[in-house]
């Protein structure tokens, strides 16, 4: 099977719509078919990657622990855009630890997640072969 | 050129299925190929067959049958986010313990796994949403 560069562009918060939890199924389910997978965050994309989220008083599932098993599945890539961090007075500090073991160096455990400029990014989204915006 | 469709948004609320039906009617039109069409999130919402819009209105899901039947066209509705939504076809009603199903002529229920071999096989996915 030919093997495509996907990025999946998340612009929405985890809640208030369905679209995070159904985007992060989609990357799951194409983990199987072994490309190569990068995730973005942008907008208010990035509230979905909060440490300590609770859903709890809104009665919707909280699927934010599914992210940590993202490195299991060998997506490690994910890009989060500095501007859209910095407009909700957000830092790095504030999203939850995402990591990977690289086999290639003696399964260190590393960092998954990058921030990133704007520029940086358009520069990520222009390598990609298929982008999908959720 | 390969085109594949994702549709994110439901019938008559976004104008994303309308855009998706006229581009993939333009591409057929021009000589390209439709790999597949594949409804997400809300835009599974496309496939009922029970939709009665005014006679004035086009209406959504016929027009995709339509299209559908003429081209042999691949018109997919993701399995989760049709059940979720009370999407069936008579096999998902009969599994399920429903008492009806409401899938339109030509639509199709499949996995996410369609979505991702769509963005494999074609030349461009393009993605119609909100």
């Amino acid at each position: 099977m030919a093997t495509k560069k996907f990025l999946y562009v998340n612009r929405k918060p985890p809640h208030g719509s369905i679209y995070a939890l159904e985007s992060l199924e989609v990357v799951l389910i194409g983990a199987a078919f072994e490309q190569d997978v990068t995730l973005a965050f942008i907008d208010d994309g990035v509230y979905q990657l909060l440490q300590k989220q609770d859903s709890s008083a809104i009665a919707t599932k909280n699927f934010a622990p599914t992210f940590r098993a993202l490195g299991d599945y060998d997506v490690n890539k994910i890009y989060v855009e500095r501007e859209s961090l910095e407009m909700r007075g957000l830092g790095k500090d504030d999203l939850m630890p995402l990591t990977w073991e690289d086999e290639d160096d003696d399964w260190a455990e590393k960092d998954s997640i990058h921030i990133v400029s704007s520029a940086e990014l358009a520069e990520i989204i222009e390598q990609q072969d298929v982008l999908l915006n959720f | 050129m390969k085109f594949s469709i994702l549709i994110n948004e439901g019938p008559y609320t976004h104008q994303a299925s309308d855009s998706a039906y006229h581009f993939t009617e333009a591409a057929l039109r021009a000589g390209h190929e439709i790999v597949r069409v594949f409804f997400y999130h809300d835009g599974v919402y496309n496939g009922t067959r029970l939709s009665v819009p005014p006679q004035d209105d086009r209406n959504v899901s016929e027009r995709w049958s339509a299209l559908g039947q003429e081209h042999s066209l691949e018109l997919i509705l993701c399995v989760a986010a049709a059940q979720r939504r009370g999407m069936l076809d008579e096999d998902e009603a009969r599994r399920a313990g429903k008492d009806s199903n409401n899938i339109a002529p030509g639509f199709e229920i499949s996995g996410l796994g369609q979505l991702v071999d769509a963005g494999i096989q074609a030349d461009r996915l393009i993605v119609f949403g909100d």
